[in-house]
């Protein structure tokens, strides 16, 4: 970690494991159910709000001084929503079929839980590079946990990964659909996304028996 | 030295060690323990938990045996080689050897699938957290193979316990935490995940789909129907089985749904040994009737027109409700689950007059599945606890008023 001094470090990999804003915090859920379907939409949705959280944060972050804490909310709403309007511009540009099937989704960043909290808990109160970093790992955290809920919706929902048929044809029965394999219907509705959502939860606070509350 | 000796042998040598509960939950599904309690008051009573799923699983044989039969009848009938049924419950027609040889092939497998998938992931649990096997999967694991159709692939079932067992019932603690019905949680599961393989015309009846297909591939067979009673009143068809038939279950549908009357007797038999609550069936029964006839209300004063894609189930006279689809085998077998239902008397009444009037609701609204039941059971198993805290609270304020009046 020569880059990095160790409590650097630990801003972004904190939010990557023991303090993640899906899993520990239950943040975000509204969209990693809804656009979870598709491992491809996954990862846009995690790129798109590592853009927004990483600038806004540093943005909120040199502004903090000058910020009067009574309209501070409205503020970072304005940044926010400036944010987000350039990744859905830059969506619409240059991966339209993407950005209708995110459709309200990019825009309702604005309103991601993970990303206000960010800017009032971390942003107000630290510097830039600080707040790049927290920015940083707090958007990895969430599109970690929303690409290994993509993955397996789409792995066994449709059988393919990123639009590839992985499992064979459903259509022509050729890979595992020879052998009477087929797609889970539920796996592409948000109830499953939850589910997925909750055995990653169950797996990680087994694995860690600090973080289960009372 | 029997078995029985080796198992005590067994037992001992295991006693303490990780494994432990699976020696002791084998031991005791075939003898009765040889420790007794030394201190302590105690107070004997017979019917345990292994007991009580026990009944249940006897209430369950005529239904299974029945279904073995029918899945058979259906099959021969479908393709013509048989005629139906002509004189009454013990009709030569149906009770063939060849009949139930194809149900038995069919159907058994279901069973030792379910059985084994989900007593597997129950023993895995009960040594992760080592504590005793419960005996709570021997139901679940009967009543699954009774409520899926019967040419459903064996993984898929696999799958589904699989599900079930661990996000139904183990993620909540196991045995009497669940707050779902676990069968009706795989069998919820199964429809959401492969509806092809769990709704339409042609499932309910074994070799219906291979059927179809030969001849839309061109083979020169007789096409066949296996569309339950419910899916053709849907589409607004008339129901094409005589209420004897309804009543004695020479009808399609899932395994052991089909025979009320067999149903009926299990009934008999689980408020006769007190295991099954008459109370939840006895209210059930009647909010399907007000349903029913709310419906045949709506009906009969003209409000909707013969057009309308509601009138075939809306029509269908009140009673015919309790005699076909799942509706006769929820409320008895798994409406009346002691975990999952309310727990309070009054509490039972309100649970199962809700339970009946919503099954019927969804029988009749929801276009895409024409049966309600299943859904019916899991919303109110959601709102079980919450019916028991308020007749709970109800009870503590009328007793606080007495105090106050008594004081005052």
């Amino acid at each position: 970690m020569g880059l990095l001094s160790k409590k650097d470090a630990k801003l972004i990999t904190d939010p990557l494991a023991d303090n993640n804003p899906i899993t520990i915090q239950v943040l975000g859920i509204c969209s990693a159910l809804a656009i979870t379907a598709e491992l491809k939409a996954s990862i846009v949705m995690a790129v798109s709000v590592l853009f927004v959280l990483g600038v806004g944060n540093v943005v909120i972050s040199l502004m903090r001084n000058i910020i009067p804490s009574k309209i501070r909310i409205i503020v970072q709403l304005t940044v926010v929503a400036a944010l987000v309007i350039i990744v859905d511009q830059v969506l619409k540009a240059f991966a339209y079929e993407l950005s209708k099937t995110l459709s309200v989704f990019v825009g309702l960043i604005i309103t991601n839980c993970i990303i206000m909290g960010r800017f009032e808990a971390f942003a107000l109160g630290n510097g830039p590079w600080k707040s790049f970093l927290d920015g940083i790992g707090n958007a990895l955290g969430y599109g970690v946990i929303l690409i290994i809920v993509g993955f397996f919706r789409e792995l066994l929902g449709s059988g393919t990964l990123l639009g590839f048929k992985v499992l064979g044809d459903p259509i022509e029965k050729t890979g595992l659909y020879a052998i009477g394999y087929e797609n889970n219907g539920f796996m592409l509705l948000s109830p499953m996304a939850l589910i997925v959502v909750g055995i990653i939860i169950w797996v990680q606070r087994s694995r860690n028996k600090d973080l289960i509350e009372d | 030295m029997g078995l029985k000796q080796n198992l005590h042998n067994l037992k001992k040598k295991y006693e303490g060690t990780k494994m432990a509960p699976l020696f002791n939950g084998f031991h005791t599904f075939l003898y009765t323990p040889d420790e007794v309690t030394h201190n302590g008051t105690h107070i004997k009573v017979v019917d345990d938990l292994k007991r009580t799923m026990n009944t249940v699983i006897m209430a369950l044989i005529p239904c299974l045996i029945f279904g073995m039969f029918n899945a058979g009848y259906q099959h021969y009938l479908a393709i013509g080689e048989i005629e139906a049924v002509s004189s009454g419950f013990f009709s030569a027609e149906f009770w063939t050897l060849d009949n139930f040889l194809i149900g038995a092939i069919k159907v058994l497998p279901l069973v030792v699938v379910s059985y084994v998938v989900g007593l597997a992931i129950e023993f895995v649990f009960c040594i992760i957290k080592g504590h005793e096997i419960e005996e709570g999967y021997l139901v679940t694991g009967m009543l699954v193979p009774l409520i899926v159709p019967v040419d459903i692939p064996l993984w898929m079932l696999a799958v589904a316990v699989a599900f079930g067992v661990v996000i139904g019932k183990e993620v909540f603690g196991g045995t009497g935490m669940n707050i779902l019905n676990p069968a009706l949680t795989i069998r919820a599961f199964l429809f959401f995940a492969y509806p092809t393989w769990m709704s339409g015309d042609k499932v309910w009846v074994h070799g219906a789909v291979e059927r179809a297909e030969e001849i839309a591939g061109g083979a020169n067979l007789d096409a066949i129907s296996g569309e339950t009673i419910l899916g053709s009143l849907a589409q607004g068809n008339s129901a094409g089985y005589s209420v004897a038939d309804m009543f004695f279950g020479f009808i399609p549908g899932s395994v052991g749904e089909t025979s009320a009357l067999l149903i009926l007797i299990g009934a008999l038999f689980l408020i006769f040994t007190k295991i099954g609550s008459w109370r939840i069936m006895l209210s059930s029964v009647v909010g399907a009737l007000a349903m029913g006839l709310i419906f045949n209300g709506v009906v009969s004063s003209g409000w909707i027109t013969e057009s309308s894609k509601f009138y075939g189930l809306m029509s269908t006279e009140f009673w015919h409700h309790l005699l076909i689809g799942g509706f006769a085998f929820g409320t008895v077998f798994m409406a009346t689950d002691p975990v999952t239902a309310s727990q309070t008397n009054k509490g039972k009444w309100i649970y199962g007059f809700l339970v009946g009037f919503i099954s019927i609701l969804i029988r009749v609204f929801n276009p895409a599945y024409p049966e309600g039941v299943m859904l019916a059971i899991l919303l109110m198993n959601v709102f079980a606890p919450t019916i028991d805290h308020y007749v709970v609270q109800a009870n503590v304020k009328k007793r606080m008023k007495r105090l106050k009046v008594k004081t005052a």
